[in-house]
């Protein structure tokens, strides 16, 4: 997909107002639209505040969130990872499997929970490593490089599951879903923990902002000595091993892992995500915070329009539209 | 003869790819009519033409969208959308069914061409949100149900029947691809629509219209993803707002099967059909496998060997065209 930027013309002189307010839009748009939206409930939404409300969006949020953190990632280096969704089915496919004693016979519970928190994650990050070795040893573009596994990937939990509905209750290995680590439920904890982490990596580390160069200009970068081959395989399997640990979460909240479903259309949901939280998809940026914003906002649109009685076809309708905004305002800033 | 054989001659890794494709479908045909029975059967061929149809339109618009150098992602929701309101429009007469599913195809298809070619967003970011968009609308007017269509206009003949011999929605297939070929390959538009896929700033230095090729070619894509609503809705006698999930990735692996490069600036309509065909022929070749009783394989497998396909073609692509650039 090649997309020519044509530059508009530049009016000579100062930002003219229309410009700046583009600029402004785009810095802050997304956090102005998460508070105006947080402000609209209070007004609107009959118990917006309180704990359930929170709980409700945050766990409904937070796989999203945790997806769309890898591909923020991998984005920033110009690339895409449409596999996530598929990953997603193959690592909770995996997990019951694990622990259910499928492969071997289970001895020790709390060892066999442990490798299903692995394995499973390991195992996503490898079909990363994999997608990553296609964009670099083939010069395959991302978006089909990363379709095989797409294709793929949800047949291969098929397979292994042969369709079948895995039911299960195991509070160990829920823990990721259900437990609550001082009172807060334990996924959140992840979300927050791995956004954390996410953006600390971009800001304070040298692989941080290798990932920003090679999006930036990735024959520049490679002049100047980066690693590029190596960011790149290291970005999708980070994005592969996050959404295997998404997996995870979405068969424990379930108690039950279905690979026809899990996962199903999450990639657009997070490019969804990234593209709402100013992260331009050409590359050479990487907003984690604005991500974890942009999803706020996807979720609390829909939420919104959900609890006052909007049917959810209509709050895809909305979704759309707020993409094409979003999108629309940055690229407006970043002209000028 | 020159001419004749000029589908022949090789001079890109692009007319490799794409007589590759054409062998490895010949192939796949050889090798089912020599391993099973009924293979050639008229049965089996017209149903699968029947059943395939709508996959094959969607590619076609897929294609010369993909020629461009863009991407559209909203074809799936859009034939989603298309068999809804052709569902609903169907009482009425079967071309009010036609019409309209083809004219809720041409809205989105306009959409996307205005956010595309006006708003200058992304194609892949402006048709995922359209996609979501029609989603939404299909979901709306159906009430999140299937809607059945009308039994009494004459619609179900669209999907159902056949006319000399030869399932209708495989006319519809034949037709759209003539016209496709047409327009690549013998008409103006089709260079333009080369050139502008070949860079967008020299195409329009080179004074092509270039906003208004672009948009036609994702109104084409939309109309024709529309069409294969209306054939869905036809064939199974509903309209369907939660089908279509997943084809326009299908499409794109369709395309690129077929030897079109997305990086736009070349391609072929007939090797697309060819890619087409190949990808639905292992679904068709794995239920006869599993018919003759040595292996049994879950349909779960047949997305593992398409995506098995897509992974050698494109790392046999990539190949080629390094070989080419180093050489």
């Amino acid at each position: 997909m090649t997309t020519i930027e044509t530059p508009a013309p530049q009016p000579s002189g100062t930002l003219s107002s229309g410009s700046r307010l583009f600029s402004l839009a785009s810095r802050y748009g997304t956090f102005v639209a998460f508070l105006v939206l947080i402000a609209v409930n209070i007004a609107v939404t009959p118990n917006f505040l309180s704990w359930q409300t929170l709980n409700v969006n945050l766990t409904q949020v937070a796989t999203i969130v945790i997806v769309a953190t890898g591909m923020t990632l991998v984005i920033a280096t110009g690339g895409i990872d449409l596999s996530v969704g598929s990953l997603m089915a193959i690592s909770g496919a995996l997990a019951p499997m694990i622990f259910m004693g499928q492969f071997w016979q289970v001895e020790n519970m709390a060892f066999a929970v442990a490798l299903a928190f692995l394995i499973p994650v390991a195992v996503a990050s490898l079909f990363g490593l994999f997608n990553g070795l296609l964009v670099t040893r083939f010069s395959i573009q991302p978006i089909i490089a990363t379709l095989v596994l797409f294709i793929a990937g949800r047949g291969i939990a098929q397979v292994m599951t042969n369709g079948n509905l895995q039911v299960f209750k195991n509070e160990g290995f829920q823990f990721i879903a259900m437990g609550r680590i001082a009172g807060i439920p334990a996924q959140v904890v992840l979300m927050v923990v791995i956004v954390i982490l996410a953006s600390a990596m971009i800001r304070y580390t040298v692989i941080g902002r290798q990932i920003i160069a090679v999006g930036g200009n990735e024959k520049a970068a490679r002049l100047t000595g980066i690693p590029v081959k190596r960011v790149k395989l290291l970005v999708y399997m980070i994005s592969g091993a996050l959404a295997g640990l998404a997996g995870l979460v979405v068969v424990a909240r379930n108690s039950a892992s279905d690979a026809n479903l899990v996962g199903l259309g999450m990639e657009l949901d997070a490019i969804a995500a990234v593209a709402v939280g100013g992260t331009l998809l050409t590359g050479g940026r990487a907003n984690i915070v604005g991500t974890l914003l942009g999803a706020f906002v996807i979720q609390l649109v829909r939420y919104t329009l959900l609890a006052n009685g909007v049917p959810d076809a209509a709050a895809l309708i909305v979704k759309a539209g707020l993409i094409v905004l979003a999108v629309f305002i940055q690229q407006r800033a970043d002209r000028h | 003869m020159q001419t004749l054989l000029r589908p022949f001659a090789i001079k890109s890794p692009g007319d490799l790819a794409r007589i590759g494709v054409i062998l490895a479908l010949a192939g796949l045909i050889l090798f089912g009519a020599l391993r099973y029975d009924n293979f050639l059967s008229p049965f089996n061929i017209l149903s699968f033409l029947r059943y395939n149809s709508m996959f094959a339109l969607i590619a076609l618009g897929m294609a010369f969208v993909i020629i461009t150098g863009g991407i559209d992602l909203s074809v799936g929701g859009t034939a989603a959308m298309a068999s809804v309101v052709a569902a609903l429009l169907s009482p009425y007469h079967w071309a009010a069914g036609l019409l309209g599913g083809m004219a809720a195809g041409l809205a989105v298809g306009a959409l996307n061409g205005f956010i595309i070619t006006k708003m200058r967003i992304q194609p892949f970011i402006a048709t995922l949100a359209t996609m979501l968009a029609a989603y939404g609308t299909g979901l709306l007017l159906a009430n999140n149900q299937s809607v059945s269509v009308s039994y009494d206009t004459g619609f179900t003949v669209i999907g159902q029947d056949d006319f000399l011999g030869f399932p209708i929605p495989a006319w519809i297939g034949l037709v759209a691809y003539l016209l496709g070929w047409l327009v690549l390959e013998k008409l103006p538009v089709g260079r333009h629509i080369l050139a502008i896929g070949d860079g967008e700033a020299t195409a329009g230095l080179m004074g092509l219209k270039v906003e208004r090729t672009l948009a036609a070619v994702y109104l084409a894509s939309g109309t024709l993803a529309g069409l294969a609503g209306v054939i869905l809705a036809s064939q199974f006698g509903a309209g369907q707002p939660t089908e279509g999930v997943g084809w326009e990735l299908f499409a794109i692996a369709s395309v690129v099967v077929g030897g079109t490069l997305l990086t736009g600036g070349s391609g072929s309509v007939g090797a697309t059909l060819a890619g087409a065909l190949l990808l639905a022929m292992v679904f068709n070749i794995l239920n006869f496998e599993n018919g003759l009783g040595w292996i049994s394989l879950s349909a779960y497998w047949q997305s593992v060997i398409r995506g098995a396909f897509l992974l050698v073609v494109v790392v046999l692509q990539a190949k080629l065209m390094t070989r080419q650039r180093s050489g």
